[in-house]
C-alpha cells in the first residue's frame, strides 16, 4: 500500500497534447476576432476602392516593411528557442527569447513613431482633419487604428507571456522534457506574426 | 513517459530556411506592389500572404508534424471563416 501511495505521489498529471489542443482552440477564437475585422475591411474596401487606395498612400511602406521583417525574424527566434530547449541547451533557449523580446520592443517603438507621425499630421480617430475627408478615408484610418492597435496589444501580451516563459526556464519550471508552456507561448507569438502577414499588404501595400 | 515519438523535434536548419523564404516572399510582395497590375494586385498580394501563412503554420507552428485532429481543427476554422466571408459578400453585393 505504501508503494501505491508513493506511486501516486510521484505521478505527475500531464497532458501535453490536451494543452496544445486547448491553445489551438483559443487561437481559433483569435482568428475569428480578427476575421470579423478583416470582414469589415473587405466590405468597405469593396465599397470605397479609390478612397482606400488614396488613404493608404499616406502610410509609410518602409516602416511597414521593417516591422514585417522584425516580426518574421522574431518568429524564427521563438521557434529556435524551443528547438534549443529540446536539445537541452538552456542558455541558447533563453538567449533566443531575450532576442525575441528585443525584436518585439523594436516593433512597438516603430509603431509608436509611426502613430505619432500620423497624430502630428492631424490624422487620428475623430480628428477634425480626418472628419473633413470623404467617408472611405475615415473608414480606412479607423480600421487602420483599430486593427493595428489590437495587433499591437497582442504583441504586448505576447511580450508578457514570453517574459514569464523566460523566468520559468531560468527556474527550471520549463525543462527539456516538459516544455509545452513554451510551445504554446510560441504558438501565440506565431499567430501575432500571422495576423501581421495579412495586415501588412492590406494596409501598407495598396498602390 | 518521455514520449519521444510524439514530440517531433525540428532542427535549426529548417527554421532558418523557412525564415529566408518568408523574407524572400516579403521582398517579392513589396516589389510587386510598386508595379501596376490593375485588378490582380490585390489577388497577388493575398496569394503571397497565404503562402507565407502556410509556411508559418506548417513549420513554425508545427502543424505539419502534429496529429490529424489539429489539421481537422484548422480546416474547420478556415472553412468557417470562408463561409462567413462568402455569405456576407452575397448579402452585400446582391442587396
Amino acid at each position: 500500500m505504501s508503494d501505491h501511495q508513493e506511486a501516486a505521489v510521484h505521478h505527475v498529471h500531464r497532458d501535453d497534447l490536451g494543452a496544445k489542443m486547448g491553445m489551438w482552440l483559443f487561437l481559433f477564437t483569435e482568428v475569428l476576432l480578427f476575421g470579423g475585422m478583416f470582414l469589415v475591411y473587405a466590405v468597405y474596401r469593396y465599397q470605397y476602392p479609390d478612397q482606400f487606395h488614396f488613404a493608404a498612400m499616406e502610410l509609410n511602406t518602409t516602416v511597414g516593411t521593417l516591422n514585417t521583417i522584425i516580426l518574421l525574424t522574431s518568429s524564427l527566434t521563438v521557434a529556435l528557442s524551443i528547438t534549443a530547449l529540446q536539445k537541452g541547451n538552456k542558455f541558447l533557449s533563453m538567449m533566443m527569447i531575450v532576442i525575441t523580446l528585443l525584436f518585439a520592443v523594436m516593433f512597438m517603438v516603430n509603431k509608436y513613431f509611426e502613430w505619432s507621425t500620423k497624430f502630428s499630421h492631424g490624422i487620428y480617430p475623430g480628428s477634425p482633419e480626418l472628419l473633413n475627408r470623404p467617408n472611405g478615408q475615415i473608414l480606412f484610418f479607423g480600421l487602420y487604428y483599430v486593427m493595428t492597435g489590437l495587433h499591437g496589444l497582442h504583441v504586448l501580451a505576447g511580450m508578457i507571456l514570453l517574459s514569464l516563459m523566460l523566468l520559468f526556464i531560468k527556474r527550471n519550471k520549463i525543462t527539456s522534457d516538459d516544455y509545452v508552456k513554451l510551445e504554446n507561448s510560441g504558438l501565440y507569438w506565431h499567430l501575432v506574426d500571422l495576423i501581421w502577414i495579412f495586415l501588412f499588404p492590406l494596409f501598407y501595400l495598396i498602390q | 513517459m518521455s514520449g519521444n515519438e510524439k514530440h517531433h523535434s525540428t532542427g535549426y536548419g529548417i527554421y532558418i530556411v523557412v525564415w529566408l523564404a518568408l523574407l524572400a516572399f516579403t521582398s517579392i510582395t513589396v516589389t510587386i506592389a510598386g508595379v501596376s497590375l490593375g485588378r490582380y494586385t490585390l489577388f497577388i498580394a493575398l496569394l503571397i500572404a497565404a503562402i507565407k501563412s502556410a509556411l508559418v503554420i506548417n513549420i513554425f507552428m508545427h502543424i505539419k508534424f502534429e496529429e490529424k485532429i489539429f489539421k481537422v481543427f484548422l480546416a474547420l476554422s478556415g472553412f468557417t471563416l470562408v463561409i462567413i466571408f462568402l455569405l456576407t459578400f452575397f448579402d452585400f453585393i446582391y442587396r
